[in-house]
Parts: C-alpha cells; sequence; structure tokens
C-alpha cells in the first residue's frame, strides 16, 4: 500500500514542530508536502529580537535548514502562497498553479499583525513586526534614518524599540493603554519597567491613540499624528498593536473559525480531514501567541496524524518574560486579582524590585515579578501543578531557598552570572556555552539541554539555573511541565502517578503487562522507565511481584558500587556504626588478600574497600562474612549514631542501640530513593540528625522525630515531626512514615522532595494523627521486611552467579 | 588472522543482558537483546572507557553505567546529540552456540 499524501500549509515552528512530532512516532506513513509564503525554510521567530538589536544573525536562527527537509523526503515549495484548497477533490492550489493532493491536510498558517484602520496605514516605512522581511526593513532603516515611533507598548513593541534604540534610532513608543504591558503588568511594575527604559533613552506617549500618519515630501512617512493633536516626526513607524489568526484560507474553504480556525481536544477542525496548529487556532476560544503552548498542540495533532490516537489538548497556562537584556520581568496566571483572592506584595522602589504574589483558596493563581526574577520557574511550577502553598505561605514571597545548593559558587540566580561562570559543576558547563547552544541548536526545554550541553544532567542541582537562563534567552516559549504530570521519560507520556494508579488498579504484575496496558512507546523502554516501573510493581505488590534483573542498574544488580575504572567497592554493613575487632581483622585480612587499593572510612560510619574487581566481589563477601550495607542501593543506607547515654556525659537516651534496632528494622527495605537515618543521644546531635531522612534525637522525656532532611545536593533541613517517649514508637512512627514515603514516593525522589510535592501536613495527617493508618503501614513495612535475606550471603550460595562470571574464548 | 571461536552458549546470556569476554585484545561486551539477537562490542565505552557490558540493555541499545551514553547495539555508534563510536565484533549462533570472530 502507498504512503498517504500530507501537506502542510505554513512553514513556520509550530507546523514543523509537529512534522517533528510525527516523524519520531510514525516515520513512513506519509508523503510530505509543505508550502511556506516566506522564502526562508524554518526559523526561530522568537529570536527576531536579538536580530534586531545585533545580538544574533538570521543564520544562527534558523532551526531546520534545507538539508532537513531533504534528509525527511519532505517535498518544500518556498514563497509559495497557498491561495485555495478545494475540499471536494482534497487538493490544495498556491498562487502560482502549485498543486498538491491530500489525504490529510495541516493548516499552519500563523497570524497576521493587526494594521490599526487610520489614514497612511499604507505608506512606505510603515512596518509590523512579524517576521525577517520586517526585521531587515527595520535594520535597514535604522541606517538611513533617525526618528522611529513603535506604536504599541506590548512585548514585540517594547523588543522592537529597544533594538531600534539600540540600532543608533531615536525611538518613541505610543501606547493606547496608561502603562506598559498592561495585559503582563499591573501597573506598579509596569512604571517600574517604563522608569527602567527611559533610563536607557527610550521615549513613551500613553494614553495615546494615533490619528493619521503623515506622508513626507518624498512619500515616504514622515511623522504621526496622535489624537490630541501632538505631532511628531516619524521615518520609521512600527505598527506592534496586536496580531489575529489568520484564517483567510481556512475561511474561504468554508471551515469554521470563530477568532480562529476552530478546532477540538485533538486540533480536528470541522473537517475531519483537516487538522491546524499554531496561532492560527482558536482551542476552546483561545487563539495562543506563545510557542510553549503551540509545541503542545504540535504533539497532539502528530498523535492523531499517526494514528495513535490517544493524546489530547486541553489547553495552557502561559507566562511572560520580556526579551530586553538587563531588564528582568515575569508573569503569569491572574495577577490582577479579584475580591476572592488575596495579595502577597513586596515593593521595594529604590532597589527596583517587585514582587506580586496572587493567592486564592490556598492556591497560587498569578504573579508579577520585576527586577528579581530568579524564582519564576517556580513559581510557575507550584501555579500548573495547583500546589496547596498553606504551609509554605509565610516565605512564599522569598522564593525557593537555593541556600543549601553546592557546584555552583552559591549563585542562585542566573542572571548576575558572567557567562564564563560555571553553571553544572558536575560537567564544568558555563553559563556561555548553555546560552549558545539554545540559540544555536534551537533548544526550548531543560531535557534538550541536558542533551545537548550535559547540563544539569548528573546531580541535577543546577536545573533551576539552567531553567532560569532558559527563560531569560527564550522568553514565555518556556513552559515547564507541572511537575506532577511529567511523563516518566521518553518512553511514555504518562507520569508517574498515572503509571502507579495503573498498577494499582488494573493489578499489573510485570513490567511487560504495564507497558502493553499503557502502549509504551519503545519495545523495552530505557534505564528511566525500566527501573522505576520495576520499582512500583514491587512496592505496590510485594508479595506477587518478581524482582526484574534486568531493570535493575549496574549497582543494585551487581551489590556493589561501580567505579570510573569498571571496578566495584564493597561496604559491609556496620549496625549503628558498630564493629568488632574480629571484623576489623576480617576487613584487613580480605585487603590483603585481594590487594584491595583504597580503604576508606565513609561518611556513614563504616569502611569502604574501593578497587574489588567484579569477578572477585563473591569470594570478598564470603570472605567478610558480613552483611550487605546497601551502600549502591535505593535503599536504606544506614543509621547513623553518637555515642549516646552508653558512654556520653550528656546523654539522655541509649542511641546506639536505638540506631541499631533501626537499622534491623530496616534491613534491605528497597525505596523510592537511598534512606538515611540518624540518632543522637542529645540535642547536641553529634549524630547529625537534622540532615537525615528520618533523624531521631533522644530528649530527657523521651524522642523527638525529624523528616525530610537531606545534606546532599541540596541542603536540606529535616523538620519536626513527632515527639514520641518510648523506643517502640520510634520505630512505629520512623517505619509508618518510611512505608508512606515507599507507596507514595515518586521513583528517585527523596523524602525531602516527596514532602516538598505531598506537604508535611498530608504525612502528619496519615502517620501522627490517624493512628489506625498508622499502625496498618507499620504493619505493611514489617510485614514486607520480614523475610528480607541478606543478598550478598545469597549470591555466595550460588544466586544470580552468571552477573559475575567472564566468559572466555 | 581472525577466527570464529566458541564462547558460550545462547542460554548463558540473559535476554536483555550481557555477558563479558576476557580477550588478549581487551574485553568484549556480549548482548542479547530482548528480540533475540546477539551483539558484540568492545567493552568500553567511547566517552570515558565505562564497561558498557554493565549497563542496562533496551531493545537494540545500551546505556552505558557512567554517565547515561546511549549506544547502537547492532553499529557500535553513540546516540545523537552524542558522538563517538565503539567497535563491533563478528558474532553467529550456530544451534544455539554463540561464536565470536576475533
Amino acid at each position: 500500500m502507498g504512503k498517504k499524501n500530507l501537506v502542510m500549509v505554513g512553514n513556520g515552528m509550530a507546523g514543523v514542530r509537529t512534522l517533528e512530532e510525527l516523524l519520531k512516532i510514525a516515520p513512513d506513513q506519509y508523503e510530505i508536502t509543505v508550502f511556506g509564503a516566506e522564502p526562508h525554510p524554518n526559523y526561530n521567530r522568537i529570536l527576531l529580537s536579538p536580530v534586531l538589536a545585533g545580538e544574533m544573525t538570521i543564520q544562527d536562527i534558523i532551526l531546520n535548514d534545507h538539508d532537513w527537509y531533504a534528509k525527511h523526503g519532505i517535498k518544500l515549495h518556498l514563497g509559495k502562497k497557498v491561495s485555495r484548497i478545494d475540499r471536494v477533490l482534497r487538493r490544495v492550489i498556491a498562487e502560482d498553479g502549485t498543486e498538491a493532493p491530500y489525504d490529510r491536510l495541516l493548516l499552519a498558517t500563523g497570524s497576521n499583525p493587526f494594521i490599526l484602520p487610520v489614514p497612511g496605514n499604507d505608506l512606505p516605512g510603515v512596518i509590523s513586526y512579524r517576521d525577517i522581511g520586517d526585521t531587515d526593513a527595520m535594520i535597514d532603516a535604522a541606517r538611513r534614518y533617525r526618528h522611529a515611533v513603535v506604536i504599541g507598548g506590548g512585548l514585540l513593541g517594547l523588543e522592537a524599540a529597544n533594538g531600534l534604540k539600540l540600532r543608533g534610532m531615536d525611538v518613541t513608543v505610543v501606547h493606547l493603554a496608561d502603562w506598559l504591558l498592561e495585559r503582563q503588568l499591573d501597573q506598579t511594575a509596569g512604571r517600574m519597567l517604563q522608569k527602567s527604559l527611559e533610563d536607557r533613552g527610550l521615549k513613551f506617549l500613553l494614553g495615546k491613540q494615533t490619528e493619521m500618519l503623515i506622508a513626507g515630501e518624498s512619500g515616504r512617512v514622515a511623522a504621526i499624528r496622535l489624537k490630541e493633536g501632538l505631532q511628531i516626526p516619524a521615518d520609521l513607524v512600527v505598527m506592534a498593536v496586536g496580531i489575529r489568526p489568520n484564517t483567510t484560507l481556512a475561511e474561504s474553504a468554508g471551515i469554521y473559525c470563530h477568532r480562529g480556525i476552530v478546532v477540538n481536544d485533538t486540533m480536528q477542525t470541522y473537517d475531519p480531514k483537516v487538522y491546524a496548529v499554531g496561532e492560527c487556532v482558536a482551542h476552546r476560544g483561545i487563539a495562543y501567541g506563545l510557542v510553549a503552548p503551540l509545541f503542545e498542540q504540535g504533539k497532539v495533532a502528530a498523535n492523531h496524524l499517526g494514528n495513535y490516537g490517544i493524546s489530547r489538548y486541553t489547553g495552557s497556562v502561559t507566562s511572560t518574560k520580556l526579551k530586553v537584556t538587563g531588564i528582568d520581568l515575569f508573569s503569569a496566571g491572574d495577577f490582577f486579582g479579584g475580591h476572592d483572592s488575596e495579595e502577597i506584595v513586596l515593593n521595594d522602589a529604590a532597589g527596583g524590585v517587585y514582587k506580586k504574589l496572587v493567592i486564592k483558596d490556598n492556591k497560587l493563581v498569578g504573579g508579577v515579578l520585576y527586577g528579581d526574577t530568579a524564582d519564576g520557574p517556580w513559581y510557575f511550577q507550584l501555579l500548573r501543578d495547583g500546589q496547596d502553598i498553606h504551609e509554605i505561605r509565610d516565605h512564599l514571597l522569598f522564593g525557593q531557598s537555593h541556600v543549601g545548593d553546592v557546584g555552583h559558587q552559591g549563585h542562585s540566580k542566573a542572571a548576575s552570572m558572567a557567562d564564563s561562570a560555571e553553571v553544572c559543576g558536575c560537567n564544568g558547563v558555563s553559563k556561555g556555552s548553555i546560552v549558545k547552544a539554545i540559540k544555536e541548536k534551537g533548544l526550548f526545554t531543560l531535557d534538550d539541554i541536558k542533551k545537548h550541553t550535559k547540563a544539569a544532567s548528573s546531580c541535577g542541582s543546577c536545573a533551576g539555573l539552567c531553567e532560569q537562563i532558559l527563560s531569560a534567552t527564550i522568553g514565555g516559549a518556556y513552559t515547564p511541565a507541572a511537575s506532577n504530570r511529567k511523563a516518566v521519560c521518553g518512553c511514555t507520556d504518562y507520569s508517574h502517578q498515572e503509571v502507579r494508579d495503573a498498577i494499582r488498579a488494573q493489578h499489573l504484575l510485570s513490567i511487560d503487562a504495564v507497558m502493553r496496558f499503557l502502549e509504551w512507546q519503545t519495545p523495552d523502554g530505557c534505564d528511566k522507565c525500566r527501573p522505576a516501573l520495576n520499582y512500583y510493581l514491587i512496592s505496590t505488590w510485594p508479595k506477587e511481584v518478581k524482582d526484574d534483573p534486568r531493570s535493575r542498574l549496574i549497582n543494585e544488580r551487581a551489590h556493589a558500587n561501580i567505579q570510573k575504572d569498571g571496578t566495584f567497592s564493597v561496604v559491609p554493613r556496620m549496625w549503628g556504626g558498630l564493629t568488632t575487632a574480629a571484623e576489623l581483622r576480617r576487613i584487613a585480612d580480605v585487603a590483603d588478600k585481594y590487594q584491595v587499593p583504597t580503604i576508606k572510612v565513609t561518611g556513614g560510619q563504616r569502611i569502604d574497600l574501593l578497587g574489588i574487581r567484579k569477578e572477585d566481589l563473591i569470594s570478598v563477601w564470603k570472605d567478610l562474612d558480613m552483611p550487605s550495607g546497601h551502600a549502591y542501593g535505593k535503599s536504606i543506607r544506614t543509621v547513623k549514631t553518637c555515642v549516646g547515654l552508653e558512654h556520653c556525659r550528656f546523654g539522655t537516651q541509649l542511641a546506639m542501640a536505638m540506631g541499631v534496632k533501626l537499622e534491623k528494622m530496616l534491613f534491605d527495605m528497597y525505596a523510592p530513593h537511598k534512606v538515611k537515618l540518624a540518632v543522637s543521644g542529645c540535642p547536641r546531635n553529634c549524630a547529625e540528625a537534622g540532615i537525615k531522612d528520618v533523624g531521631v534525637i533522644g530528649v530527657d522525656s523521651g524522642y523527638e522525630l525529624y523528616v525530610g532532611g537531606n545534606g546532599g545536593i541540596k541542603t536540606e533541613v529535616a523538620q519536626f515531626f513527632v515527639k514520641v517517649r518510648r523506643d517502640e514508637d520510634v520505630l512505629e512512627y520512623a517505619g509508618a512514615f518510611l512505608q508512606l514515603y515507599r507507596e507514595e514516593g515518586f521513583y528517585l525522589e527523596r523524602t525531602c522532595h516527596y514532602l516538598e510535592r505531598v506537604g508535611l501536613d498530608h504525612a502528619k495527617q496519615r502517620v501522627v494523627e490517624d493512628e489506625e493508618n498508622r499502625k496498618a503501614l507499620y504493619g505493611r513495612l514489617l510485614a514486607e521486611l520480614k523475610d528480607a535475606k541478606d543478598p550478598w550471603a545469597e549470591r555466595v550460595a550460588g544466586v544470580e552467579h552468571n552477573e559475575y562470571e567472564l566468559l572466555s574464548v | 588472522m581472525a577466527e570464529w571461536k566458541s564462547i558460550c552458549e545462547l542460554d548463558d546470556i540473559p535476554r536483555m543482558g550481557s555477558r563479558v569476554v576476557r580477550s588478549t585484545s581487551g574485553n568484549i561486551a556480549i548482548f542479547h537483546t530482548s528480540g533475540g539477537e546477539v551483539f558484540a562490542l568492545r567493552d568500553q565505552c567511547p566517552h570515558k572507557g565505562g564497561p558498557l557490558s554493565q549497563g542496562l540493555v533496551h531493545g537494540n541499545q545500551v546505556t552505558c553505567p557512567l554517565h547515561g551514553w546511549k549506544l547502537r547495539l547492532d553499529t557500535g555508534e553513540a546516540v545523537a546529540p552524542d558522538e563517538g563510536c565503539a567497535r563491533r565484533y563478528p558474532i553467529r549462533i550456530d544451534s544455539g552456540t554463540v561464536f565470536l570472530q576475533i
């Protein structure tokens, strides 16, 4: 059977992204033909402003060059405007007579700039700001003329004004509303923006309406007259007063349009053979003008064109960031608020910082940031997630604490970093090289940055910085995925929560079954999803599911930590950090026998033997005759203790004994991520319980339990959870909390991240306040760990022996 | 002169798993995919020399255990945007026995 014909009208970002998504999932389904009215291949329209400002060239912003179209066998008609769609014979006809038949038609005709209906609007020297042609015209005018007037103080108008000013023109912005960016900013922030633009030499006439444009002797525009009679010189007039979806072609073909080509949630128009995406579309009554929602639309359209038929577009929340170098401005959602919402405001006029957050029903619904936008992406995430913020309300305005982050010299604000400053301390990636990659390679998401630059791809502590850099470079085009809806990985569109829910609801018992039921897009997943699925299966159906070694990464599969030279490290368990002379002798003997090059005392109060060859692991374990320390696993690691009441003159509780009890109870506990505990015998807290997943601090009258601490990438102080009297209570509350985390945590989510997502109150309600539930959780944990076996002993006895044996020829 | 040498039975290599052959010219990783195919690559990632044999096998790819590079088992080439290549070795299966040409 021959391929079907897909014709796309419009060669812009939304359309081409749809083709890219389609080629990914159904590369051979269609013969593709593309018509583009402009003479250029697909370019990054968002970056026209930097081109105008002289920071980039046209070549830099091409996203898909001619080779790309050729490589995918796409027939490209550039500079040909389609004038007619014949829906009966299913073909499109261009102005020059070129015809193309279609089985499916994709309309991506974009939008047209709105031209004010005033006399003189067609004079030479009056342009809009939409494409490469307009940009070239402005650059040319800046060389030859002096006075520029930009009509419209919106995002595009201000970026145009800034660019023209940088190119040496005298620029006045005429704006109808009383303040700039009235759709993105409230009045206070608008005034602050105006002041800082005035400091750069731009002039503003606000609350003014254009009456007419006046020609000079040459016939070119020479002046603009406003309604009150004021007249100012203008050799160039840029109209940036808004855009209108370009529906001319669709309407002429009788396809239903109302403020855009009307589509349903699958991006299908009223003609089932015709799809539409991008700025030409009206979805649920909204026409979007920012690129992020348009990309989401493209993905959905591709899914249906590719006959998958499972994806829906349900609308987008958008955010705004002005791309004027040196001005920090961010807004999102409903930032005006109303009688049923509350506001939190910080206004430091002299310092040039303004922040306003609008809250409704304990949720963030909008915000404006001026002067300090570092937390913009975080607020936007909270907004999109619809997260309950009442617990963090008192410090919400001060942003997400980045104080504990390490690896980038304490920087938390990307804007203030020099290009040479290191953003990713793991992979040595500077801010400059990230910005360069974003611009040159056309990156739009954090994942793109990780893939292309490696920044944020190891420990991830600089992910926030990378998001800031992304949002500063491409402006409102950047939209983070809602964190509770983020897909597990590239193999699926389903989120961690959806996968968990499906496993429980459908009683799925194997990775194969999950992948079949949720229609995984790759044959056997990848190194991201397989370990996650394996964990979800085991933690949901512990008695029925068998662990899959093929879905364990090497450390958990081999039960040792791989090192950079391919050897392994071995950390035997020392309960509560306690050991004996006999154990130490055996460790020393092993070190001699296997010529262990490095022996190190770990931060978890035990001993690490580094440089063991894989084929020696089993005999090393046999000779050590100690249980596994699980230093390699997403599992219980250690319970660190101080010497406690056993020896210490300040001790109030038996910290070592308590630590050993906890560690024995939790032995071999598999979890979403590693789990560390500590027990201190008094509030001096020598065991550093404040930065552990569960920290226990002995006091005279019992124990205080703290949860969600972290001493790693992001130093996070544990939060007080409960005070208990007896040793048994410590085991029950700590056990129940950890079981809750095991059942609800997303794979690779530490307790601090889990609590950030669900809220400490949630954990307290389920564990502290609900006795019945606590006992049930604790019971499930104990039942699951009752038959825990030492993985080292099992392997010494012959389990999985293939893993460790070399083959020879 | 390269010769075909028998190294193991097909059943000795777990599906979606691998084994390591020690040879005089260095370690060679033998992969067995979910589709039942077998491939051999030099056990060294072109990035920083990580032992590919210890990686997770998915489809016709392996993910290096050190820094997550993905390599195609059929060509030995890194998956874009990474660039690099691990040497391939000819391999065949004859009545359930795996032969490697080295």
